[in-house]
Formats: C-alpha cells, structure tokens, sequence
C-alpha cells in the first residue's frame, strides 16, 4: 500500500478549508493562509508500530506512513537517523541533570537537518513531474537542494542573499546549481522566488512545495521519541528561523500519540532560540504580541536564521505559549561562546544556529524557565565547518616551531617528563 | 494617476484571470479602494475587517509597505503595486 493512501489533503491553517493532495498549492484560495499536510490518523494507526519502524533501516524514512509521497521516496533515500547525544559534559557545564543532542551537523548528505525537507520536496517535485527545482536559502538549504537535486538529475536554481558565507554558496555550486546572488536580505530573495513560481511555475522546495517539504521535519521529532525509548522529553529548544521546525517537531509528538505509538499525552515545551540581530519571533513571544513585526534588515552572524519575517512566525509563537515554553535570543558573542562551549564539552561542531540554541538554552535555564532537573534536548540542525569564519577570531593561532625538541620544550615549558602512563 | 497591481493566482478568479489590473490612487489604501471597486469579489480576499489579511504582503516597487507607511503609503505615476502571498521561506 502506497503510504499516501493515508493523507487527507492540504489543509488551510486559517480556515481549515482541505484542497486535494494532488497539485502544488501553497496557499488558501479563500484567506491566502498556509496549507499543511492533514492525515488520517485512524486509517494510519492500524499499517504502524514500534516493530515495524525499528525493523526498517535507520533513516528518516522508516515513518513514510507519516510522510505525504504517493509512492517510495525517490530522491535522499537515507537521509536522516542521526545521532540523539546524551551530553553529560556539557550538562555538567550547564547545570542540569540530563541532556540530549539531537545532532542533525551530521546529517546526509549535506550537514543540516534541510536533507530531511528536501529529500521529501524533491521526492514529491518529482511524482509532480517537475523537472526545474529551486529554493530560496540562508544557505543549509541551498547545499540541500543542490546536492539531492543534482543526485536525481533534476535542474536546480538556486536564490540567495548575495552577503551569504562564501562556503555556503561554493558548497552549493560546487553541485552544479544554478545559484543567482541576489543583493537583498533573505525576506527579499523569498518575495522575488514567489515572484518566480508564480510565473515559470517550477518546484521551489520553500515556496510551492512548502506543505510537503515541512512535513520532512518532523522526522527529528520522531527520532528524538525512538531514541529515548518511545517517549517525549519535557523541554524541547529548537532555533527558529522561518518558524517552522518547531511546529513541525511538536505535531511529530501529537501524531505518535495519534496513531498509538507513544500512549502518554505529549507535555512536551517548546522553546524558541533566535540571535538578537533577528528575533521577530523571540520578541513576539517575550512581548505578549499576538503577531511578530518584521525585522527589515537583520544583522548577526547566524545568517541561516536570518529571516526578518518569518512565514511560520505567528504559529511558532503561538505553539510556544501554548505548550508553556518560552523563546529567548543572543548577541553574536554569546553564539560564539555556546558553539565553543559544545566542540569542548561533547566534540560537536555546530554552525552558528547551534551556538544561538544552545546560548539561548544556557540563557533559559540560568532564568529558572527550563528546570535544572528535568529532560532537555537541544536541536542542533546545522555543522560549524559551513560558518568557520564565526570562530576564527575567537580561536588562537597556533605558534610554528622548528621540527625539534628544544623548541617544543621552549614553547610548553615542559622541561621533565609529565607523569603519564607508560605508552610502551 | 496610473497605478498597476499584480495579483496573484488566488486572486485572479476575481479579477477575470488578469495578473495585473490598472487602478487610480494617491495611497496604497485608494489604490486598493479603486481595485475593489473595479472587481468586488477580491475586497474579502484582500482584507479581513478592514486589515490587510495577515498572509498577504504588499509591496510597492518591491518594498514591503510594512517598512514604509502601511495602507497611508503614497504613489506616484507609475508605480508598480504587487500582492504576494506570505506563506513562503524558511
């Protein structure tokens, strides 16, 4: 049985209104509000367990009943299955008792939890028969959409800021996109490739295949469940850049308790992590505002969260306040500090969206919001070898020497021995 | 004063298929009025109490209106005014 059998249709945010699954709609005809994937929970709960998850390989298709293709996945067949940490260093470091890493910085192939949305987008694009494929990025969705497009043959073209990392865009070219530097912010790329589709019509992951690509997320939800035995932690912290990881995350939550999979009711809260320089959704929820205001022109280094108006932004602030979470935000300094703090504490090496959720995680507890005895787990969804640059001036030069053991000795100050074990 | 909106595809039932629509208006706001008064069915579409509906982003020569002076913002001879829908990135 094909396992879209058990998807609905698309489904309006706003007004509930269901449109078939048939065509790459992104929008409401009637309210121009957002379109979801709806399932069938009842039909799906009967084709899924425990069993049968764990018996597929590890990867984020083994939950395909809760993802919307028609057929097999044709494009990322093994992407996702990454690694949930238990961080007991950095826990100590942080104060608190238990604490998980969902490390998407290895995710395949391109190092950021984007393979997952990707892999789904261009699987549908795909079904959809679309040849031209294309995104607009801060960059991890670029390296995505360039290296799954080019592995299934199709044409991409590629919009991003023209300010972007250069490692961000060589490792987009370098895949032989098509990549157009746009002179703008990220919000201005976004409303140019809107433009784009609605005119040429072609499969931008984000932009008309953006109901099926955010279903993709939720796989990192669904592996954080597993691997913690099929249950769902109490303090989520996720970075938020469009805003919609962090729904995505919690309805992967509601749908294992949906479709029996996990029995306790999800109480998971959700917490939000932005970089000051761009925080339309922190300062949401922090001021009680029913709707974010755009931020025009953001300035941070973590550029890959840096949308000033973020399209899932009213329904992340809202998730937030209704699970009982919270959304804070962080100077470029203390990201720095929070991706040092977790490469010597856990050995992980994560882009500067990873330091902004786990500076902002610090941040959460040190306000007594995340309790110090309870389960946290930090979403880090991207690798510090793309955003290198963040570190540098941070990091010390290492001294040359000449190849000898006086110099070596001269520069350590070791001049006897250190007690060691014997190596020999 | 010669103003152009572009609708987009959710909109264009209402404006018999056109994807650009030549309206009169000193402001973003009487602009809007004269397209409504010229195609009726496109004032639910577009606004939500009098509010521009949260999910459609308008711009006026590719600047977003919420970084200028909203529905106040005013228009010269030729300017290009684009409704786009907000749903997109990220």
């Amino acid at each position: 049985m094909a396992s879209n059998d058990f998807v609905l249709g698309l489904k309006c945010r706003v007004c509930g209104k269901l449109y078939p699954k048939t065509a790459a709609r992104f929008y409401c005809d009637d309210d121009t509000g957002p379109l979801e994937v709806a399932y069938d929970y009842e039909k799906v709960a009967p084709h899924v367990s425990r069993a049968k998850f764990q018996a597929r390989p590890r990867n984020m298709w083994r939950y395909k009943e809760l993802l919307p293709l028609e057929g097999e996945p044709t494009v990322g067949p093994q992407v996702g299955g990454t690694p949930l940490v238990r961080a007991d260093r950095l826990a100590e470091a942080l104060g608190v008792e238990r604490l998980w890493i969902k490390n998407d910085a290895v995710n395949f192939p391109t190092l950021s939890f984007k393979d997952r949305v990707v892999s789904v987008a261009l699987s549908k694009a795909r079904e959809f028969g679309m040849r031209m494929v294309g995104c607009a990025s801060t960059g991890n969705l670029a390296n995505s959409v360039a290296a799954l497009g080019s592995s299934a043959g199709l044409e991409t073209i590629i919009l991003v800021p023209a300010d972007l990392e250069k490692t961000k865009i060589y490792g987009t070219a370098v895949y032989g996109a098509r990549v157009i530097k746009v002179a703008g912010t990220y919000d201005q790329v976004n409303r140019l490739c809107t433009q784009i589709v609605q005119e040429f019509g072609w499969g931008f992951v984000n932009v008309n295949l953006r109901p099926f690509y955010a279903e993709g997320s939720k796989t990192v939800g669904f592996e954080i469940a597993e691997d913690l035995g099929w249950r769902f932690p109490q303090h989520v912290v996720c970075p938020m850049a469009g805003g919609a990881l962090i729904g995505k995350i919690y309805k992967a939550f509601q749908e294992l308790h949906a479709t029996g999979i996990v029995h306790h009711q999800v109480t998971t809260k959700m917490y939000g992590a932005q970089a000051s320089g761009c925080n339309p959704i922190s300062e949401c929820v922090k001021s009680g505002r029913e709707r974010h205001k755009p931020i025009r022109t953001p300035h941070t280094i973590c550029k890959s969260l840096a949308i000033g108006d973020p399209a899932d932004g009213y329904f992340a602030a809202q998730l937030i306040r209704n699970t009982g979470g919270w959304a804070e935000d962080v100077s470029d300094a203390e990201i720095v500090e929070a991706m040092l703090l977790l490469a010597r504490t856990e050995g992980i090496f994560a882009e500067t969206a990873g330091g902004t959720t786990l500076a902002v995680t610090k941040k959460l507890i040190e306000q007594g919001r995340i309790p110090r005895n309870e389960e946290i787990v930090v979403c880090i969804t991207g690798n510090g070898l793309k955003t290198q640059d963040a570190v540098f001036e941070a990091l010390e030069e290492p001294i040359t020497i000449k190849p000898t053991l006086a110099e070596f000795k001269a520069l350590t100050g070791l001049d006897e021995p250190v007690a060691e074990p014997a190596l020999v | 004063m010669a103003i152009t909106i572009q609708i987009p595809p959710p909109l264009r039932e209402q404006t018999g298929g056109r994807a650009e629509v030549e309206v009169s208006g000193a402001t973003v706001q009487a602009a809007l009025a004269d397209l409504i008064r010229q195609y009726p069915g496109t004032a639910t579409k577009i606004f939500d109490n009098g509010q521009i509906r949260p999910y459609i982003n308008v711009f006026v020569n590719d600047e977003d209106i919420r970084y200028l002076d909203e529905l106040n913002t005013q228009l010269t001879d030729g300017v290009v005014v684009a409704l786009i829908p907000a749903v997109a990135g990220g």
